[in-house]
């Protein structure tokens, strides 16, 4: 056998996530992306002889609530020292948990099902920003490098997944779900491009059925869930083509380029490797007790994957495939409190749902604030047909323009109010006699100039019918 | 980064059997150029040094957890409250090398370990 098909990818997915607490992990300087460069630095975090780092006890209730959330088991941890000379980090080291992590042995489960093993989820600080000056600003070929150390010291929960994915699908679908999850326990913003989450992947192949593993790379610098994509697909791929013409796979870290679309070497795994990592002789052991643990546990809020259930539970228990698209992106973007408040005000959730999923979603960029009150008083006009879907989708666009109000003040500002029966039956009937030949076609049973005839009303009423309303009075005509 | 070593494995194995070849990828790791006779002088007194360390290993320690720490302290914690940190002005002063606010540093051969 030869080609990809004989071939299976084993992935596995380190993800750095960037911690939402006001300060550094182990000093009282902020945490905040894009200030000017070494605003945020004090004796700490710069390394200076004779300070003291004292740890965040946010950062550790952040971390907490990850590995809770990812069915890890929360455990006395302790600190270390990663030794390695590199103007990243002030100290010429980085303080990291290591043999002894916070939280290990968890799992995380797909929207199709599937789960994939968390082997641990542990705290270590970030290091400083590096810019690359000259030669275009690569890194093996610049003329020196600047740093800014307001990102050193910035704490980070790296999670690290056992090698149990097995597409580049599927390791996007983690990192999307793990990101939903990260940003439902309030750890992070889950900002992929602005840094808050890193993935870096695990990579390698085997022939089909065999059970020990191949060489595997390192792949960094996947900034994007479709980088994370196209960087493991190519990944594999290269390792593939390797194989079958004799070569093998040598263990080492490989950085993806985006725009040439392929990963090339940064260095071999075995050189980098020796940190002489020892004990923290400046931090004492982290034990959080039972209490302390529950009080994490108690007050997680649901997880993406139950605020999926709930709202495939209020489409009355199974999704079409389209509908679990509109509600994993409902999902994702926070939106489900406002189809639920639809729902409990009597909209039909298909409805609720997919105004959410389309015109909602399509302006959650600007981060405009909908309150449930609002969407639900807009469905409960929508679905009781006092407004068209036409003319619920402009109220709607106008209250995400505004950050909300009151849907019924919207409509009638724009001149929506309710058309009156006889009304409408007088522009359907004028409409008719300017169209003869149209409607005896129609008459004849040809439906689709049903949308002929409801674009016609809605020219001569400016949007304001209900195009439902219009298809019933064409429908009565006729007889 | 857990990319690193295995963490279940102990960071010192075997110190007993410390040799010339140790000194000199100890001292490669942390940068320092070290003389013939200096690799011998430093194996001698290393050897000496965790020799007398592993005297610990001749005793029954099996009813005693592992200890890191002189006393038992934990959970020393600060509240997550900003504090003022340095002027930026004053510590870039101290830097050898300043360019655009940030410290200015030699060309570095490849991305972080």
């Amino acid at each position: 056998m030869s080609g990809e098909a004989a071939w299976e990818m084993v992935i596995g997915l380190e993800v750095h996530c960037e911690l939402a607490t006001a300060t550094k992990l182990f000093c009282g300087c902020r945490n905040a992306f894009g200030d000017e460069p070494n605003v945020n630095v004090c004796p700490v975090c710069l390394g200076l002889p004779g300070s003291l780092p004292v740890l965040n006890a946010f950062a550790v209730e952040l971390a907490m609530r990850i590995g809770t959330a990812l069915h890890c088991e929360i455990r006395p941890s302790t600190f270390a020292r990663k030794n390695y000379f590199y103007p990243d980090q002030a100290k010429d080291y980085q303080i990291s948990q290591y043999d002894q992590p916070i939280n290990t042995g968890g799992w995380l489960e797909l929207p199709d099902g599937s789960r994939v093993g968390v082997t641990r989820a542990h705290m270590e600080e970030d290091t400083g920003k590096l810019t690359h000056v000259g030669a275009g600003g690569r890194i093996n070929s610049a003329h020196h490098a600047l740093v800014d150390y307001n990102r050193s010291g910035v704490p980070l929960v790296e999670i690290v997944s056992e090698p149990d994915i097995r597409s580049a699908g599927q390791a996007k679908a983690y990192a999307a779900e793990l990101r939903g999850i990260l940003v439902a326990t309030g750890a992070s913003d889950g900002r992929m491009e602005e840094g808050s989450m890193r993935v870096d992947a695990n990579v390698s192949v085997r022939s089909f059925g065999t059970d020990s593993f191949g060489t595997r790379c390192e792949i960094k610098n996947l900034n994007s869930l479709r980088s994370l994509g196209r960087g493991i697909d190519y990944e594999a791929a290269r390792q593939i083509a390797l194989i079958e013409s004799g070569e093998r796979v040598v263990l080492e870290t490989r950085h993806w380029d985006e725009s040439a679309g392929r990963t090339e070497s940064m260095r071999s795994k075995e050189e980098a490797n020796d940190y002489r990592y020892f004990p923290e002789p400046d931090l004492v052991p982290l034990v959080p007790d039972a209490a302390w643990r529950e009080r994490v546990r108690a007050g997680l809020g649901p997880m993406p994957a139950d605020r999926r259930s709930a709202l495939v539970a209020a489409l009355g228990g199974s999704a079409s495939e389209a509908e679990a698209d509109q509600i994993r992106a409902v999902v994702d973007l926070g939106l489900d409190e406002l189809v639920r408040a639809a729902v409990d005000g009597g909209a039909p959730a298909p409805l609720a749902l997919a105004r959410a999923a389309n015109e909602v979603a399509a302006q959650s960029d600007a981060g405009l604030v909908l309150t449930p009150e609002s969407f639900a008083a807009l469905l409960a006009l929508e679905s009781g047909g006092q407004l068209s879907a036409t003319q619920s989708k402009a109220v709607l666009g106008l209250l995400l323009e505004r950050g909300g109000g009151d849907p019924s003040a919207v409509a009638e500002e724009l001149g929506y109010e309710a058309l009156g029966a006889d009304f409408l039956a007088g522009v359907v009937a004028e409409v008719i006699a300017a169209n003869p030949d149209e409607w005896a076609r129609y008459v004849a049973g040809d439906d689709k100039l049903t949308g002929l005839f409801t674009k016609e009303v809605m020219q001569a009423t400016a949007g304001k019918a209900n195009g439902k309303e219009v298809a019933a009075e064409l429908r009565r005509l006729r007889g | 980064m857990s990319s690193a070593g295995d963490p279940g494995r102990p960071p010192d194995s075997n110190p007993v059997s410390l040799s010339r070849h140790d000194v000199i990828h100890v001292a490669r790791l942390a940068r320092l150029t070290l003389s013939d006779d200096e690799v011998a002088l430093f194996t001698a007194q290393l050897r000496s040094v965790l020799d007398h360390a592993a005297d610990v290993a001749s005793l029954d320690l099996a009813h005693l957890a592992p200890s890191t720490r002189p006393i038992a302290v934990e959970n020393v914690l600060r509240p997550d409250e900003p504090r003022p940190g340095l002027d930026r002005g004053d510590v870039l002063a101290a830097a050898p090398a300043v360019e655009n606010d940030r410290f200015r540093v030699p060309r570095i051969g490849g991305e972080a370990p």
